[in-house]
């Protein structure tokens, strides 16, 4: 019987724009696939957002966009322009 | 050359600073490595957190004698000073072929100091890329995040994973984002830790004598490849203020950024007509 099963591609990106350059990237493949973890490549899968939705990918999260805390205005932390994409796959049991 | 060592120079001091970390390829000599290696298989005691340095280690350990290498006893005479305490040490091991590259962290906790601990990490045997050395993010140091936060960022443009020879050093910010990656060799992979902490403060420390060299400027305004554009601008001025504090000089600035922000007129024109 054929199920289908989640891949989640997060790419994190040079501005709030889906068509900015990807900074950064995770993978994780609900489908068994492939596996994916920490450091184990060097080339970003796409060159921005908007090439992962050409190649499939559907977008389901985007950051917010949230002023910084009073006093905090200079402060570095989090990457701040992430999206989530999936894509289903089939799979048989 | 003094018994301070071989101190860092401005420029090593701001790449630092910049980067979050130094690396001393091949720096420990062979003899040292092969030393170091049933020592490291065997384990051996960890001081009580808090002993001053000197007192840490015997002086026939290789522990001693790695740190007591000129250019390691300079490098951290530069950043934290003569005497520093021994937070801890940690002998890391990877087993080979087994188990997972662990989750993108820095150490401890958020600490928000503008004091800053070191850790050294010694390798030493030669660490091939799919024996999975430490991860290192350049430029990641002053983000201010906890622990393993950051785990979901698998990949980081110009992210650095540490590929070696034999007894090479890395020096680290306590703040730099970093993990062991998987060790897909037959060879079980070890790596040793220290962590120190300052006991002066940390200001003019290093070899001070390039310090007006333009190399100084250059690598306090470096970019890294994972940087989004305007979080680079934040990067820049947090790297300057850190730099008004290591040289005791709030005038420095890199291209302009704070003097801009500190620019608050008072002076009143008279009313005219």
């Amino acid at each position: 019987m054929s199920q289908s099963r989640q891949q989640v591609l997060v790419l994190y990106l040079n501005n709030s724009a889906l068509d900015s350059s990807v900074r950064g990237w995770a993978v994780y493949d609900g489908t068994d696939q492939s596996r994916h973890t920490t450091g184990d490549s060097s080339e970003p899968p796409y060159k921005s957002g908007l090439d992962a939705l050409r190649d499939g990918w559907r977008l389901f999260q985007a950051a917010q966009l949230i002023p910084p805390a009073p006093g905090h205005e200079y402060d570095t932390s989090f990457m701040k322009h992430e999206f989530y994409f999936e894509r289903l796959e089939t799979i048989d049991d | 050359m003094t018994d301070q060592g071989q101190l860092l120079t401005s420029k090593e001091m701001a790449q630092f600073v910049s980067a979050g970390f130094l690396r001393f390829d091949g720096l420990v000599p062979d003899e040292l490595n092969r030393e170091a290696m049933p020592a490291l298989e065997a384990g051996f005691e960890r001081p009580k957190a808090g002993t001053p340095l000197p007192l840490a280690y015997a002086e026939d350990s290789v522990v001693r004698k790695i740190l007591s290498l000129p250019r390691i006893r300079g490098a951290i005479r530069s950043l934290v000073g003569p005497e520093p305490l021994v937070d801890h040490h940690a002998i890391h091991v990877r087993q080979p072929r087994g188990g997972e590259a662990q989750h993108l962290h820095a150490d401890a906790i958020i600490d928000t100091r503008t004091t800053f601990d070191v850790q050294l990490m010694y390798y030493p045997q030669d660490v091939p890329l799919e024996m999975g050395g430490t991860l290192v993010v350049p430029g990641s140091h002053l983000r201010r995040i906890n622990e393993t936060d950051i785990g979901r960022y698998q990949n980081l443009c110009g992210q650095v994973p540490l590929v070696c020879p034999a007894g090479t050093v890395l020096i680290l910010h306590h703040g730099i984002w970093h993990c062991g990656r998987r060790n897909d060799t037959d060879q079980v992979r070890y790596m040793f830790k220290i962590r120190l902490n300052p006991t002066v403060r940390q200001v003019r420390l290093w070899d001070t004598a390039d310090l007006d060299d333009a190399g100084v400027r250059a690598n306090l305004r470096q970019g890294f490849p994972w940087y989004e554009s305007a979080t680079a601008r934040l990067e820049i001025t947090n790297r300057a203020r850190m730099w008004r504090s290591l040289t005791a000089d709030e005038t420095y600035d890199t291209d302009y950024w704070l003097t801009r922000l500190e620019n608050e007129p008072t002076r009143v024109l008279a009313p005219t007509g």
